[in-house]
């Protein structure tokens, strides 16, 4: 791999973002709005409830892990999205750059991305509604590690299925955090759920960090097994991820799908 | 390119054509649409993938190295626009990084330069004419002094004054740096004036070969618009000369 192209496919979104307000605030603007949003749910749970419970670390942190997850989604599918707004495949793969260099340029700019909305996450719900990162201890950064990687295998895939199904595809890719949140157990214990939605969360790397940021804010031990599973897992989706987006893009090679994207299908 | 072949399903759009584009030769790859020129230029370019034959680049196999091959390689399309959201010197920065150009902010300057994109170099792709987007591409397309350049209708949609500003620089490209233009046009008054050997194309197979100059009278017509013509229209009757 070749740092030059790499920088380039990120210094591209740099540019983008420099000269776009329209790009820079939504970086910030929905993860401020769920923190503000979810913030004064648990401020107003914790008023009418008396059971002990602090909801700011179990809920209001819920949010800003699975904002966190959505960010990395989001980044690397929206740098993808750029090359497909503008048409820029043919341009961009008649170059030397190679797909792993692309992959990792996309990736790249979903870690700076998501890094900006973190840091705005956490600035607000520490300053605002008093959550403390603490009560998560060391735990916190394998917790962020998993949630990245998914985050970015998720892109990835997402990727590879607008390559494969063309530009209106897009609106399969924006609701897909929405849809796993349920199974992900994000605000609730997947005790709480039946037993076939339960089957479906254990395939889910995010739903062994939520369980296990439960059991550190219960000072329960949080078992390295589950955490050591949910990394195993998210590991697994990215290997399959960048399978899925080489399997796709080499179709779209033999099919001449890259040349005449706007035309979503050539076979 | 030894054989080069692209199928699909039962139909031939390309069909075991072979063929060399030399140092400092222009070579036009003319034919009626459909006849598989995109496709073969697009195969050259590595974006599609062929179903048989090879293409060697300075002698260097594009199903094996991809990268490098490429490396020596670029191309300006009407159909490929640079990205419109990004300046000209944005556009030059980001694919000069990816072909790996040396004194990368020297290089584009010259460009900028030789192109007359001086006074556009912070404006947007997007805002510019037909005639300065074309040359912004062709800007992209000699960033990196490349050995093999493809041009598909480089001129077309432009009036004859850009156009002939267009067919100098290419020529001066090829006398300076010796590369090779692989250039595909329905102008056969530009085709006669660059070009120092033809391919016509038909049904995805060579047709004709030869000097534009030359090749319409060798086939008994007077002009090569008029041999155009007939390869499209009665492509099995020029096989049988």
């Amino acid at each position: 791999m070749t740092a030059s192209r790499i920088l380039a496919i990120t210094l591209r979104q740099f540019y983008l973002f420099r000269g776009s307000p329209a790009r820079v605030l939504p970086l910030f603007a929905w993860v401020a709005i769920d923190i503000v949003l979810w913030g004064f749910i648990t401020k107003y749970l914790n008023a009418v409830t008396h059971t002990g419970l602090n909801f700011v670390p179990l809920l209001l942190g819920a949010v800003l892990l699975w904002d966190f997850l959505t960010r990395v989604m989001q980044g690397v599918t929206t740098a993808f999205f750029e090359d497909v707004w503008t048409r820029n495949f043919l341009n961009l793969f008649s170059t030397p750059l190679t797909l792993a260099e692309y992959i990792t340029g996309l990736v790249l700019t979903g870690v700076l991305t998501s890094a900006f909305g973190l840091a705005a996450m956490v600035v607000l719900a520490s300053l605002a509604f008093g959550l403390s990162f603490l009560i998560y201890g060391a735990m916190l950064a394998p917790f962020l590690l998993i949630l990245f990687v998914w985050g970015v295998a998720l892109g990835v895939a997402a990727s590879g299925i607008v390559l494969r199904f063309g530009p209106a595809a897009e609106w399969f890719i924006w609701p897909i955090p929405a849809l796993l949140s349920p199974f992900a157990g994000v605000f609730y214990p997947l005790s709480t759920l039946p037993a076939w939605m339960r089957v479906i969360a254990r395939t889910l790397p995010a739903s062994y960090v939520f369980e296990g940021m439960r059991a550190g804010i219960a000072h329960q031990s949080v078992s390295a097994a589950m955490l050591l599973s949910g990394a195993c897992l998210a590991a697994v989706y990215l290997a399959a991820a960048s399978w899925i987006f080489t399997s796709i893009y080499r179709h779209a090679l033999r099919t001449g799908l890259i040349a005449r994207y706007s035309a979503e299908s050539v076979s | 390119m030894k054989g080069l072949t692209k199928v699909y399903g039962a139909a031939a759009a390309v069909d075991h054509i072979s063929f060399e584009v030399g140092s400092g030769e222009i070579v036009g790859l003319l034919g009626p649409n459909g006849a598989g020129k995109t496709t073969t230029i697009n195969m050259i370019l590595g974006v599609l993938r062929p179903s048989a034959g090879s293409i060697r680049i300075e002698d260097v196999d594009l199903s094996l190295h991809r990268s490098r091959a490429l490396d020596c390689t670029n191309f300006a399309a009407v159909y490929a626009p640079l990205p419109g959201n990004l300046t000209v010197e944005q556009n030059l920065r980001i694919f000069g990084m990816l072909y790996g150009v040396a004194n990368l902010s020297q290089r584009i300057e010259t460009l900028l330069r030789q192109f007359a994109l001086l006074r556009f170099r912070h404006a947007k792709c997007g805002v510019l004419s037909s005639g300065e987007q074309t040359r912004v591409c062709l800007a992209k397309a000699l960033l990196n002094r490349p050995r093999l350049l493809l041009l598909d209708e480089p001129t077309a949609s432009l009036d004859p004054a850009v156009a002939a500003d267009i067919r100098k620089m290419i020529l001066e490209f090829t006398a300076e740096s010796a590369g090779g233009v692989l250039w595909t046009s329905h102008n056969m008054y530009e085709v006669q004036e660059v070009c120092d050997r033809v391919l016509f194309l038909s049904h995805g197979k060579i047709l004709l070969e030869g000097n534009p100059k030359t090749l319409p009278r060798e086939h008994g017509k007077s002009t090569l618009e008029e041999l155009f013509i007939a390869v499209a229209r009665e492509p099995l009757a020029l096989e049988k000369l």
